[in-house]
């Protein structure tokens, strides 16, 4: 659905985008990671033709990125929630709506379907009438993502859409990406919000200023240094260590009564290790598989150097 | 291009101004004002002296018509100032031109919600000055001064031309400033050359009769193409979203 090839944006010298490559599926939650300034608002402006690339290419749903015929045509497949909500504040919520569905060719009756739907899905509807200088941060978010699909587009491009929201608006936002999901719709979402990437998308992409991984949320926690055995002993004994270290089954460290072994699978091996400490006589409290997260893979990603 | 489009951001951009309160009453004053001052002028301004002589008043109403072109001049300038920086302002133009629109069709759009509600209120105004005057100097005159040829080619040919001027001044001025007031003030600057033009005529520099006319709309529509071209060049979509303040 979304495909870029060493999509690459200068501005004025300065590298905003670096040769990234990857590929959205069609009714997939694409989750893009970043630090502010990693080029994730620059990559959407490019991909919904806001703005031109510099080298590289990128389709969407087969059309070209930079073509002036097929930007309209993108144009027309997309939506887009930028990071500012962007609503007219003296007009209503259905102005507002009704707005963008007739700058999408959408008939009369097309809006007035699309629009009801909308806002009663977004418990909006009673508000339709009210201008929406008088709406909460969190309704003002609400229509902005309603904004972005009044036109029922294949794919829907977020940024930062539950930023600066209360905790009770962004989980409604994130409850309706959900909603949007069942529906097969590919969302392409810009966070840096690490549990909300963790939660929604099926695939991630970390990226600062070049694309640093690619995955599943579990495949990039993995990434980092992979799973842990901390077994918890009531005293420290030296003889333990060794009989772990000769299992050679991965590195072993001590600390006080605490043994940490890095171990590729811990469901195999961990039985074959709980063996050799009770042989060498010690004496377990506790054991526990212990993962990295996905901040611990965004934080090394982000700071390395190296292109993936 | 799709003036669907254009039409479409013109109304929206209509309806939002005409809750602007502020910007309504400077479109709409400012016509009403002078439309009923310059025949008080008339009406009254003479009266100690047993009224006008006839001459000066045929010069006298030729320079009050002439205000018909400063007024479009000057009154777009809230509007458009509103319809981008208040866009801008808003963070509402990524949104915008997210939209299956071309560049043409926004900046058309916008100019044409700047045109019509000035273009009307000029006209509302000169109306009011015309059936006025009429009113006033008929018994002297012994005719209907207004409408004549001067008056058509001002209300039809310079008002429009001035209009568009302003307008294009407001989009170029607007891609370099982010306070509405800012840019509603520097576009309204546009009226200077046109007051310009009043004070030569009034110190018999030339006599604003129809060649004169003529002459000034040739050079305004000129300056307007010259002006629509920066303009144009100014609101594209990378511009905007990474250059303008």
């Amino acid at each position: 659905m979304i495909e870029t090839e060493n999509l690459t944006k200068k501005f004025d010298g300065l590298t905003a985008v670096d040769g990234v490559t990857f590929r959205v599926e069609e009714g997939e939650v694409f989750g893009f990671l970043g630090p502010n300034g990693a080029g994730k608002t620059t990559t959407v402006r490019m991909l919904c033709c806001l703005i031109s690339k510099t080298s590289g290419t990128a389709k969407i749903a087969g059309y070209e990125v930079g073509n002036g015929a097929d930007s309209l045509r993108i144009r027309r497949l997309i939506g887009l929630v930028p990071e500012n909500v962007g609503l007219y504040e003296g007009l209503t919520a259905y102005d507002n709506l009704d707005f963008y569905g007739k700058l999408y060719d959408r008939t009369e009756s097309q809006r007035k379907e699309s629009i009801a739907a909308l806002l009663k899905m977004l418990e909006l509807w009673e508000k339709k009438d009210v201008p929406v200088a008088t709406f909460s941060k969190g309704m003002k978010q609400k229509l902005a993502i309603a904004l972005a699909l009044v036109h029922d587009p294949q794919i829907l491009f977020m940024d930062e859409p539950t930023a600066n929201l209360d905790p009770e608006a962004a989980k409604t936002v994130r409850d309706f990406i959900l909603d949007l999901k069942k529906q097969k719709k590919t969302i392409f979402l810009n966070t840096h919000n690490l549990d909300e990437a963790q939660r929604i998308c099926d695939r991630i992409a970390i990226l600062n200023t070049t694309l640093r991984a690619i995955g599943t949320p579990e495949e990039l926690e993995r990434s980092v240094r992979g799973r842990v055995t901390v077994i918890q002993l009531e005293q420290s004994n030296a003889a333990v260590l060794d009989a772990v270290k000769k299992l050679g089954l991965g590195d072993v460290s001590a600390e006080g009564n605490k043994l940490t072994i890095s171990v590729a699978d811990p469901e195999k091996n961990n039985a074959i290790i709980l063996d050799a400490v009770f042989r060498a006589g010690g004496r377990i409290q506790s054991v526990n598989v212990v993962g990295s997260t996905l901040e611990d893979a965004y934080l090394k990603l982000v700071r390395e150097r190296e292109k993936v | 291009m799709n003036l669907k489009h254009s039409w479409i951001i013109a109304l929206k951009d209509i309806k939002v101004f005409i809750r602007k309160r502020t910007v309504l009453g400077t479109v709409v004053l400012l016509p009403l004002l002078l439309s009923v001052l310059f025949p008080l002028v008339i009406e009254f301004g003479g009266r100690k002296s047993g009224g006008i002589a006839g001459p000066y008043l045929l010069t006298l109403l030729n320079s009050f018509a002439w205000f018909f072109v400063i007024i479009p001049a000057i009154i777009p300038a809230p509007i458009a100032s509103y319809s981008i920086v208040g866009e801008k302002l808003e963070k509402s133009l990524e949104r915008l031109l997210a939209t299956p629109t071309t560049d043409g069709e926004i900046l058309l759009g916008k100019s044409i919600a700047a045109f019509i509600p000035a273009i009307i209120a000029t006209y509302a105004g000169a109306s009011i000055f015309m059936v006025l005057i009429d009113g006033v100097t008929h018994g002297q005159l012994g005719y209907f001064y207004y409408p004549n040829l001067d008056m058509d080619i001002v209300l039809f040919l310079l008002a429009p031309l001035a209009l568009l001027l302003s307008i294009q001044l407001n989009i170029i001025t607007s891609s370099r400033v982010s306070d509405v007031r800012t840019a509603g003030q520097l576009g309204s600057l546009m009226f200077l050359p046109f007051i310009g033009i009043y004070l030569a005529s009034e110190i018999g520099a030339f006599t604003l009769d129809t060649n004169t006319l003529l002459i000034i709309a040739g050079v305004v529509a000129v300056l307007d193409v010259a002006l629509f071209r920066i303009s144009t060049s100014v609101f594209q979509r990378e511009q905007i979203l990474t250059k303008w303040k």
